[in-house]
């Protein structure tokens, strides 16, 4: 069971057909097959949320995922994610509120983030605290992060109400 | 003040590239025709290694090369041969002596052991292959037969008759006994004291866990006999240094040490490991780049931990309530072997600060360091100052209890309030007004409005604690003649170049590292602030030996008050051979050319340079002689501190246990700190925040457990719990200021202050809840649910 197969996904809108050893990581695949070293490892085992990345839209731990479980399958990395625009917002509201200090644990904060304004539009502090318990950060003490997410919340908010009905 | 200058809440810098996936960590990094290392561990805490077969491992698919402990020989000068003579082996570079002056007793630290193994995780083989999974499968084949040893992990029995010796000849696994402060003074305090205090404490075992893991590249150059380490750490001068000098690999001048972007570090990245020297002989040995990844686990195995002592102090007060002597007895675990810094930590880093916030006058404490069959103990965030804080803060708490003072009350009065303060453990303290910290801290805090919450929480079958720490540290580490004449073998000075180039942006070079300190921001502040220049134009060079000529790196909160301080220095060099420069261009006399606000003008006329241009005619020499003043703009400085630093300040910890559940929960955290002048006050308030999370994950959440067979029974996230989000309120951060007068920037420093704080406030506060002192750290729910019930079952009865 170790011959490579192969795979055939998206990732960061590109469509592509590797072959992947059956016990790749979607995690190491990212980063070993592809260079995408912005999705990290920090645990291996799914803890951390250092690696998480999209997968069809969805946070995913790439660490905890097969490359092969993602054939046929949307990924999106932080450097997709930043490409397409679809958090500029929440970059710069990290940037503005200093929510990182190592940025090792950012990518995966940022994807967190993005999944769960997905779920919830306006969720209180206490809802984005507990949607972080996914993702470790050991610098920041976590408030500068939840504020960013915060601020980002109330301004999709805000801009959803200025479009016209 | 300038919108990008000093006191400016600057936004980051270097943040564009983390926030976008872009930051470039070790193990981003590939180097072509790299082969990948995976190291065979020991899986027992103590054993002699009978014999190693690799031979079935070594026709393994993808297997380079395996090496044991004893390959790893010298290279003959001038040729791929091997001398038998083994490289040399991990060194710790500070010198304890015991209290009957002998050195302290240092066991051999081979990168791969050779005979023995002395704990789960010491390193026994390294597989490279060409890829991590082949190596991993190869190392599954690889058959070692050991012969276990007994072994000791448990700090305070390591010493005990009948143990065994993790060292073979090192009597009664003791490192050194050593001792500080004024025995005989101190008994007499204790004789006459009207109350005397007594407490055991152990302040906890942790794994830093920095959330980048560590790596490491080694390459070799065979055309130019050179070497190249890519490596996860913070100061790559001093890992060239010591794997130059002690393990002997490459001549300091071949060999170049490269940290990019450094995940984190707490200390934890400061010291030379055995996979970076394994790294750089194996590509020496291969000629092929060898890399290693360290997964999480083998973090918690190998990663020097730190704290872990357990000590008995005593505190002894008059009549009025005024301390007159504190003694100590600790014992320090160092682990298995010396880390690179690890005989300070217990003693210089942690005794010289035992007389805290107060004036006491009499202090004496006793430290026995011992070897056990644990992972190397060594500096972590705070490094022997949260450990003294703890003593001192427990103690003066369960004091005023026990004499019936209120503890804000009984702090307040035995203060420090006149400075300089000479203390009786070497430390002069230089500066501070601890009653400011504690009145500001305790209106933040709305301490009056406490009881009344209290007495909610009571209503709601809910016990509310405070807790109060009155902390101080010595940072800006350190004079380099101080820490000589205590055992140093190196200076702690910093080294800063400025580099103008002749389009008018500047780089300035420092020794300083940052791994998430936000360097790239504060140090371009201070030359946008001296130069009066756009902080655009300002670029940071840190982390490549290669570029930085030396520099002795980051940690003890030193990269401010000690590495900006090199950068001033030179940024006055700067300024003056401007003013030369200016004088020539505008015919001026020099003594005439006044600088201020990026402009060099002629007092009393018109007539001004902007800095840019200046450094266009420094570099173009059309209006100087060059033999009368030398073209160019670049000075260099190195900056030796004339004393410690000490910022100080005071946290209060209010939280609310659910006596049905036995978890706590954090309602209100206060912190009041004095870090003289702040640089960018966003990033020292982000510095407080995680520093308390930190100090509060020792507190409530995080233990290394070593269990009866030597296995370390929390080497993962599953079973090693570390602080969430959740587990924090919003935090109440407020700062005082006295100036630091020992640097020309008056700061103090401000990395460790949260760490070192937060552990004792937070048992306070448990311990004013649970109205006994009987809480240890961690105090988990499981071990407050069983307090918390023995409380209703006492109140039943």
């Amino acid at each position: 069971m170790t011959a490579p197969v192969a795979i055939t996904l998206t990732v960061n809108g590109e469509r592509l057909t590797r072959l992947a050893e059956p016990r790749e990581t979607l995690a190491d695949f990212l980063r070993r097959d592809l260079g995408l070293t912005g999705t990290h490892l920090g645990c291996e085992m799914g803890v951390c949320g250092a690696c998480l990345v999209m997968l069809d839209g969805t946070p995913v731990h790439s660490c905890l995922s097969f490359a092969v479980q993602a054939d046929g399958s949307a990924v999106e990395t932080i450097e997709g994610l930043t490409e397409s625009a679809a958090v500029t917002d929440l970059q710069q509201a990290f940037h503005e509120r200093n929510a990182l200090q190592c940025g090792f644990c950012t990518p995966g904060m940022l994807v967190t983030a993005q999944g769960l304004l997905a779920r919830k539009a306006s969720p209180s502090r206490e809802e984005i605290r507990d949607a972080l318990s996914g993702n470790y950060c050991r610098c920041t003490g976590y408030e500068a992060i939840v504020d960013a997410i915060e601020t980002v919340a109330r301004r999709r908010a805000a801009s959803r109400e200025e479009l016209p009905a | 003040m300038s919108e990008t200058g000093i006191g400016a809440r600057v936004q980051r810098l270097e943040d564009r590239r983390f926030i976008t996936g872009r930051g470039r960590y070790t193990d981003d990094i590939n180097r072509p025709g790299q082969a990948h290392a995976y190291f065979l561990r020991s899986p027992h805490p103590h054993a002699r290694i009978r014999a190693i077969d690799i031979a079935d491992a070594e026709t393994a698919p993808g297997v380079v090369a395996i090496f044991t402990g004893r390959d790893i020989k010298k290279f003959a000068p001038d040729s791929d041969d091997l001398l038998d003579e083994d490289i040399g082996g991990l060194i710790c570079g500070w010198m304890i002596h015991s209290k009957d002056g002998s050195p302290m007793k240092a066991g051999a630290h081979p990168a791969l052991a050779k005979d023995v193994v002395r704990y789960v995780g010491d390193h026994v083989a390294v597989v490279v292959a060409e890829t991590l999974r082949q190596a991993q499968d190869a190392a599954e084949r690889i058959v070692v037969d050991y012969e276990e040893l007994p072994s000791v992990t448990h700090t305070a029995k390591a010493r005990d008759a009948g143990q065994p010796e993790v060292h073979e000849g090192i009597a009664r696994n003791t490192v050194f006994e050593w001792e500080l402060g004024d025995k005989a003074g101190t008994e007499a305090a204790f004789g006459t004291a009207a109350h005397v205090t007594t407490i055991d404490l152990t302040n906890n075992r942790l794994v830093p866990n920095p959330m980048e893991p560590r790596a490491a590249i080694g390459e070799y150059e065979e055309g130019d006999d050179a070497f190249t380490l890519h490596t996860t750490s913070q100061n790559p001068h001093v890992a060239r240094l010591i794997i130059s000098a002690f393990v002997g690999l490459a001549p300091e001048h071949k060999l170049r040490v490269v940290a990019p972007d450094v995940g984190g570090g707490f200390g934890s990245k400061i010291f030379v490991y055995a996979e970076e020297v394994i790294c750089l002989w194996a590509a020496r040995r291969l000629k092929r780049p060898v890399k290693w990844a360290s997964d999480r686990t083998e973090a918690f195995l190998c990663d020097a931990h730190g704290r872990d002592h357990v000590t008995r102090a005593q505190l002894a007060t008059d009549r009025d309530g005024r301390i007159t002597g504190l003694r100590v007895h600790t014992i320090a675990n160092l682990g298995a072997y010396l880390s690179t810094f690890a005989s300070s930590v217990p003693t210089y880093l942690y005794a010289t600060l035992l007389s805290g916030q107060y004036a006491i006058p009499a202090i004496y404490a006793e430290v026995d360091a011992v070897y056990t069959n644990t992972a190397p103990v060594d500096a972590y965030r705070g490094a022997g100052r949260p450990e003294a804080t703890f003593v001192v803060e427990r103690l003066v708490e369960v004091a005023a209890r026990e004499i019936g003072m209120d503890p804000v009350a009984f702090r307040r009065k035995n203060f420090v309030t006149s400075f300089p303060h000479q203390t009786p453990v070497i430390m002069a303290y230089d500066a501070g007004d601890y009653d400011a910290a504690l009145t500001k801290a305790l209106s933040l805090h709305d301490y009056d409005g406490y009881a009344g919450r209290k007495a909610e929480s009571r209503a709601a079958g809910k016990l509310r604690g405070i807790g109060f720490s009155a902390y101080i540290e010595a940072c800006g580490i350190a004079p380099s003649q101080a820490v000589g004449s205590l055992g140093a073998g190196v200076g702690l000075w910093e080294s800063a170049e400025v580099r103008v180039n002749p389009t008018g942006n500047i780089e300035v070079l420092t020794g300083s590292h940052s791994h998430g300190q936000g360097h790239e921001t504060t140090f371009a502040q201070l030359v946008s602030h001296r130069l009066g220049v756009p902080i655009e134009t300002v670029k940071i060079v840190h982390g490549d030996t290669d570029k930085v000529q030396f520099g002795m790196g980051t940690y003890g909160s030193r990269s401010g008050a000690v590495g900006m301080s090199a950068i001033n220095k030179a940024l006055e060099k700067i300024v003056a051979k401007g003013k030369k420069v200016a004088a020539h261009v505008m015919e001026a006399s020099e003594g005439d050319i006044e600088f201020k606000d990026g402009q060099f003008r002629v007092a009393g006329t018109d007539k001004s340079l902007a800095f840019g241009d200046m450094a266009l005619q420094a570099y173009i020499a059309h209006k100087f002689s060059g033999q009368d003043l030398e073209p160019g703009l670049k000075e260099g400085a190195f900056w030796d501190p004339t004393n410690f630093t000490f910022p100080a300040g005071v946290h209060i910890c209010e939280l609310e246990i659910d006596p049905e559940t036995g978890v706590t929960t954090i309602e209100r955290w206060t912190a009041v700190d004095d870090f003289g002048n702040v640089i960018n006050p966003m990033i020292v308030e982000g510095q407080v925040h995680g520093g308390i999370a930190q100090g509060v994950g020792q507190a409530l959440l995080e233990g290394a457990h070593y269990d009866a067979e030597g296995q370390l029974v929390t080497a993962s996230f599953m079973d090693y719990c570390m602080p969430r989000a959740h587990d924090f309120p919003t935090f109440e951060v407020g700062m005082t200021v006295t100036e630091c007068p020992s640097n020309p920037l008056g700061m103090k420093g401000c990395g460790e202050a949260g760490a070192i704080a937060a552990p004792p406030a937070v048992i306070n506060a448990l311990t004013e809840a649970l109205g006994h002192e009987n809480v240890a750290m961690p105090a988990t729910p499981a071990a407050i649910w069983k307090a918390a019930q023995g409380l209703q079952r006492m109140a039943a009865e």
